[in-house]
């Protein structure tokens, strides 16, 4: 038998970032992760159920648009940042701390290829969730007799936008750190603290509309379902205090959710080409 | 058809103030089985993961039948497969969806990819377990998961880093079978190891390198005729005991030979002066002899005896 040197056709890259997906994909719906995240979600949405079954609260049940706003509008970032960490948090860097890279880069595959079928890979299982969490919110709603308003759509989409952005910026902090447990511990006390401390601290401290936070881009997913719009600069006056509050208009949202997803989709992209096997 | 190769042309690799690599020159080109021998930190793992790219070189080229690795990786790396350290796989894939992932990767036709995956599983005994998750194996059946990875796309060129790792007796006399087999379909393979008498088993030729930079490339009996003034040893095995009159007396006197040791009843070492010609007629000598030769073969302490002077050399 002589060697076989090009027998083989090698697809294109783009059916390689398909096949990565493919396989990913498969390993986070068989992985105890994809359990983990739609448990945490269905306890989510039970809690949800069961307060609003139980206490029938007056501002969720008073109009369509006030039941998702209450229930979608609060609750949904949260779930899109879980599915971040579950799926983007250690993606990369697990790719170096289980040395699952040594199994697939030594093919004839680039690199990027590897990192976007991964990132889409995650994109879907995150899609996945958020729409499990997006029925049952529309079932509870229309079980309390309400029509799905077509801002919910709206909703629905700027959230799926923002998921897109959340797992940049995950795969982004996943391409930075070689340890899975920093990376994921990292972008925790990202999204769900320093944040959210940073935009409180930024509009009510130094006056300045937080326009460089992703959470603050976020915002459009809740304001959307509310009517009319909210006003973007509010100041509330408190003795000699002034408080300023920032609503993020729906272009400046979608623009800062475009940017972060960029910036970091570039970068996480670039990291992940030259960080090392060592 | 192109005869495989690989080059690496000023090679070197430095972590912060670490010279791994230093200006490594090699080429070997052909099919062949070359071993690439050296020290903890001499630049083996360094070099194969260069050629791989799971790492960066900091100067130099890797070339892979021509092709620079960085620069044009999915050309460069089309007819190569390589196992380095012990790879994981996804732990909730099988054995046959991981590999189904590589055939499709590497471009494997549809209609035979299930053969392909079921032949490389059999050569690496895991048949039983081709459908069930990888999660549960040890690091041993995962390191023969890589292998029969590296097998499926029938490369010309093996890149193996310590194959044998993490196996068993058993698992490391079947990759060695395994080396060997491919040896025999054409292949250039390169392979690192630490153990001596493995490369001597399975290898033609042998790169030694220590503080990243190459000692010596050349032929097993070459390298060891070399660094051993010309002589060369070979252990002949013997099916029954042999009287030490006739190592003494008979074969030490036999042409060319230069002493004879009897290590036990059954086997001999012999030290000769000169080439393939001489060993060949060695060989026949001993035979007519009717002494009961089963096993003629160089011997490994030779290639340790030359590694540990060439290696000591250097430091």
């Amino acid at each position: 038998m002589t060697a076989n040197i090009d027998s083989n056709h090698i697809p294109n890259s783009f059916t390689q970032i398909g096949i990565t997906m493919k396989y990913t994909f498969l390993d986070f719906l068989r992985s105890r992760r994809f359990l983990i995240l739609l448990a945490i979600t269905l306890l989510i949405a039970g809690l949800l159920t069961g307060i609003v079954a139980w206490r029938r609260p007056e501002s969720f049940l008073s109009s369509d648009l006030a039941f998702y706003a209450s229930w979608w509008g609060m609750s949904v970032t949260f779930v899109i940042v879980l599915s971040g960490i579950f799926f983007g948090g250690d993606a990369i860097s697990g790719e170096f701390q289980n040395k699952t890279g040594y199994f697939g880069i030594p093919n004839p595959i680039r690199r990027s290829s590897i990192y976007i079928g991964k990132w889409l890979a995650a994109l879907v299982a995150s899609t996945v969730i958020l729409a499990i969490f997006a029925g049952i919110t529309v079932g509870n709603g229309i079980y309390y007799g309400f029509t799905v308003p077509y801002q919910f759509g709206e909703s629905l989409l700027f959230a799926w936008f923002y998921l897109i952005a959340v797992l940049g910026f995950t795969f982004f902090f996943s391409s930075l750190f070689k340890s899975s447990s920093i990376s994921i511990l990292m972008t925790i006390i990202l999204f769900l603290f320093v944040f959210n401390l940073i935009q409180v601290l930024v509009a009510n401290f130094v006056n300045m509309e937080p326009w460089f936070i992703l959470t603050y881009g976020a915002q459009i997913i809740g304001n959307v379902l509310t009517v009319p719009y909210p006003a973007h600069e509010v100041t509330t006056h408190v003795r000699q205090l002034s408080i300023t509050t920032y609503n993020v208009t729906i272009p400046e949202g979608l623009v800062i959710i475009a940017v972060y997803f960029a910036v970091t989709a570039i970068l996480g992209l670039v990291l992940f080409e030259r960080k090392e096997f060592t | 058809m192109t005869t495989p190769s690989i080059e690496a042309v000023h090679l070197s690799k430095k972590y912060g103030s670490f010279l791994a690599l230093s200006d490594l020159n090699l080429k070997i080109e052909g099919t062949k089985c070359v071993g690439f021998l050296g020290p903890n930190g001499a630049g083996k793992t360094t070099t194969l993961k260069i050629f791989t790219d799971l790492i960066r070189s900091s100067s130099g080229q890797a070339l892979i039948n021509g092709i620079n690795v960085h620069t044009h990786k999915r050309q460069a790396l089309t007819s190569v497969a390589s196992l380095i350290e012990t790879p994981e796989i996804y732990p909730s894939l099988t054995p046959r969806e991981a590999l189904t992932m590589i055939c499709e990767i590497r471009g494997v036709q549809k209609d035979e990819r299930n053969n392909r995956i079921e032949a490389a599983v059999k050569e690496v005994h895991m048949e039983e377990w081709i459908d069930k998750r990888v999660g549960k194996f040890s690091k041993g059946m995962k390191q023969r998961i890589s292998i029969a990875s590296a097998l499926l796309s029938d490369p010309s060129i093996l890149l193996l880093d310590e194959p044998t790792t993490g196996l068993d007796p058993r698992g490391m006399s079947e990759v060695r079978d395994i080396v060997k087999s491919l040896k025999g379909k054409q292949r250039l393979i390169f392979m690192s190891s630490h153990i001596l008498s493995e490369v001597s088993e399975v290898c033609d030729e042998v790169a030694m390198i220590d503080h990243g930079k190459l000692v010596v490339y050349d032929t097993i009996s070459n390298v060891t005729s070399r660094f051993s003034g010309g002589e060369n040893v070979v252990e002949v095995g013997l099916q029954r005991q042999v009287d030490p009159s006739i190592v003494s007396k008979r074969i030490s006197n036999l042409p060319g030979v230069v002493s004879a040791e009897q290590k036990d009843g059954k086997n001999i070492n012999i030290r000769f002066s000169g080439g393939l010609d001489v060993q060949e007629r060695l060989l026949s000598d001993l035979v007519h002899m009717n002494i009961g030769v089963v096993s003629f073969k160089p011997s490994s302490s030779e290639l340790e005896d030359v590694y540990l002077k060439l290696i000591k050399d250097t430091l």
